[in-house]
């Protein structure tokens, strides 16, 4: 199998997808000329011309908004927002038009639109562009929000998004593109969205953790297991719909549950994840659910305070072990 | 669509005697929601569809009916949709600002104030990629104008040349506010030159003039020569929605417009013209007729079951 980074993985599933179809098409800012602004669209001008492949102004509401649109009569469009930190610029399209559209319309119109977006969580690029907001999206009904934390998953849940009739946020990290990993070399490889991955079996502690954190909980499941701990890590990949099936057979097995993520703890994505457990699993659980998540603040300028706020393998380390104790 | 004298006559008829009904049936407290009137715009509707093929695309607003109608929705399932009822053409789940037909480009309402624009760029986006001639009309009230959507969708528009007319139905008030205290220049359509779209201001309640407007437009969009700006000017005779009291402007204003109705107006064209008054008589009756019906079938018709508001979710 051929080994690709995180962003080659993301340019692939576009390209064979806009092969497969010609309905999808790619637009948001500098993507076209300039490759993508973290270079997640090169060579895709080149391949499929500057109708399919289109540099828009910087002009949020329009972009996803000529997506609702195109959408509605007829493409499958992929347009991108260059950081989460810009949704709130489209997010009446994004929650009042793409998501519901479906659903006002009584079926009428299905709206294949994936929203392509980066977090740049831990960069210390400063307030604006530092945020997970994934859990602000996942909060509005009918739309599904994936947020992938290895090239495999990258290219597979990509290639489901663009397949999928619904509308699809896809949270990239850019501090993940140039990981590498082997993926299957075969133009129908799909991630179903919608499916948690266990990526490390374990039998006394679940660690639930999503995009960064991912490797962050594996390393510290690899640095607990010395001390006779036994981490399972489970990556949900797609926030929302949340496969709480999958998680929950974890819990009832370990009877410990640790969520870590990147999202604030009031009212985030470790607070949906805990209450579901307490709901499904209370009598399964040993210790409360506990959360890791930064502080209930804004993130300022430079990584000294990105790694101030967010999670640590060493925290993780430390909540494992509280568990246990 | 509808291209003879007594067919655009009806079609504003009918667009009449909805809202006529409508307003009736509120005032019986027999609408369930707000009704946002058509009354006193009906030419503009009617003008600027009439010049559309089915395979074009129009996106609405809250104040949608006229639209629908115009671009030829049916009229008993848009009667329906608008009591929020199971017969409704979205199964009654759009209601009072929702309806759309994708047979007939019929893109929807909306119940945010300029998000259909960018909507409709998308629309013409897409026909423009697919290349075989079809026009995509977004239709917006002034208050629209002062959206940052509005903006960006007369700059992509004009960049990308897409085949986009955008119909400013200027009826003088933002909701509950004169449009005129909102800005600067009261023309919407001077805009347009500053972005690199044609424009032109169009009397509103002369349909024959919106239509010919909506012509030129159109022509622009099919050959590629980019979008329009056209601005209607008209007046809404009711308030924002049914119930507003309208203390924002004086009776005497209101009967100054209601004078230049465009519906009795075309009507005294078509006299004009020689057409009989017992023909345009038993017309009026006949749509009268048809609009009485569709309402009884809506008030008839079951609404949907709670449960359904659980369907339909995802796709």
């Amino acid at each position: 199998m051929p080994t690709k980074t995180y962003c080659w993985a993301i340019i692939d599933a576009m390209r064979e997808e806009m092969a497969r179809d010609d309905r999808v098409f790619l637009m948001g800012e500098d993507v076209a000329a300039a490759g993508g602004a973290f270079g997640a669209s090169r060579g895709l001008l080149d391949a499929f011309g500057p109708a399919r492949v289109r540099d828009t102004p910087i002009s949020e509401e329009i972009i996803v908004g000529m997506g609702v649109g195109a959408a509605m009569a007829g493409k499958r469009p992929i347009v991108e927002i260059m950081f989460i930190d810009f949704l709130g610029l489209c997010l009446d399209q994004i929650a009042n038009q793409a998501a519901k559209t479906h659903y006002i319309y009584d079926g009428m119109f299905k709206m294949p639109l994936v929203i392509r977006t980066s977090s740049a969580v831990e960069m210390g690029i400063g307030p604006h562009h530092s945020q997970a907001w994934e859990a602000l999206v996942a909060h509005i009904p009918g739309l599904k929000v994936v947020m992938p934390s290895t090239p495999r998953d990258a290219k597979g849940l990509l290639k489901s998004a663009i397949r999928d009739d619904n509308p699809v946020i896809f949270i990239e990290h850019i501090a993940m593109h140039r990981i590498k990993e082997e993926i299957e070399d075969d133009e129908d490889f799909l991630i179903p969205l919608g499916r948690a991955d266990i990526k490390r079996m374990g039998s006394d502690v679940t660690v639930v953790a999503s995009g960064l954190m991912v490797a962050r909980a594996l390393a510290a499941a690899e640095q607990v297991a010395g001390e006779g701990i036994s981490v399972e890590v489970i990556d949900p990949r797609t926030i929302s719909p949340l496969d709480f099936d999958t998680i929950a057979a974890s819990v009832s097995k370990t009877n410990r549950c640790l969520v870590v993520s990147s999202s604030h703890k009031n009212f985030g994505f470790g607070s949906e994840v805990a209450a579901e457990i307490g709901e499904r699993c209370f009598f399964d659980l040993d210790q409360p659910v506990r959360r890791l998540s930064p502080p209930f603040t804004p993130a300022p300028f430079g990584r000294q305070f990105d790694q101030f706020l967010n999670p640590d393998a060493d925290a993780i380390v430390a909540a494992v072990r509280d568990l246990m104790a | 669509m509808t291209q003879d004298p007594i067919t655009l006559y009806q079609s504003m008829l009918t667009i009449r005697e909805c809202e006529a009904q409508l307003n009736d049936l509120f005032a019986k407290n027999l609408f369930p929601g707000y009704i946002h009137s058509y009354l006193g715009q009906e030419a503009c509707a009617v003008g600027i569809c009439s010049g559309l093929n089915d395979t074009d695309y129009i996106v609405s607003n809250h104040r949608g009916r006229g639209h629908y109608l115009a671009k030829g929705m049916a009229l008993k399932p848009m009667m329906a949709e608008m009591l929020g009822k199971a017969t409704g053409i979205c199964g009654g789940r759009g209601g009072e600002m929702h309806a759309a037909d994708p047979a007939l480009g019929i893109l929807g309402g909306n119940g945010i104030v300029g998000a259909g624009m960018p909507i409709g760029a998308g629309a013409a986006l897409a026909a423009q990629m697919d290349g075989l001639g079809a026009v995509a009309v977004v239709f917006f009230g002034e208050g629209a104008s002062n959206n940052g959507a509005f903006g960006e969708t007369l700059n992509v528009a004009a960049a990308w040349k897409l085949p986009l007319i955008l119909v400013c139905e200027n009826n003088l008030y933002a909701e509950m506010t004169p449009f005129a205290e909102t800005v600067g220049q009261p023309d919407v359509a001077a805009r347009a030159t500053g972005y690199g779209v044609a424009s032109e201001i169009v009397d509103g309640n002369d349909v024959l003039a919106v239509r010919a407007a909506a012509g030129r437009a159109v022509d622009r969009a099919r050959v590629g020569a980019g979008p329009t700006l056209l601005e209607l000017k008209t007046y809404r005779w009711g308030g924002h929605f049914e119930g507003d009291p309208r203390k924002y402007r004086t009776r005497e204003e209101e009967a100054e417009w209601k004078a230049r109705c465009p519906v009795a107006r075309y009507r005294r064209h078509l006299v004009d013209l020689g057409v009989e008054e017992d023909r345009l008589g038993s017309l009026e009756a006949v749509v009268a007729a048809e609009v009485a019906e569709a309402v009884t079938f809506a008030l008839d018709s079951p609404l949907p079951p709670p449960e359904s508001a659980l369907l339909k979710v995802f796709a």
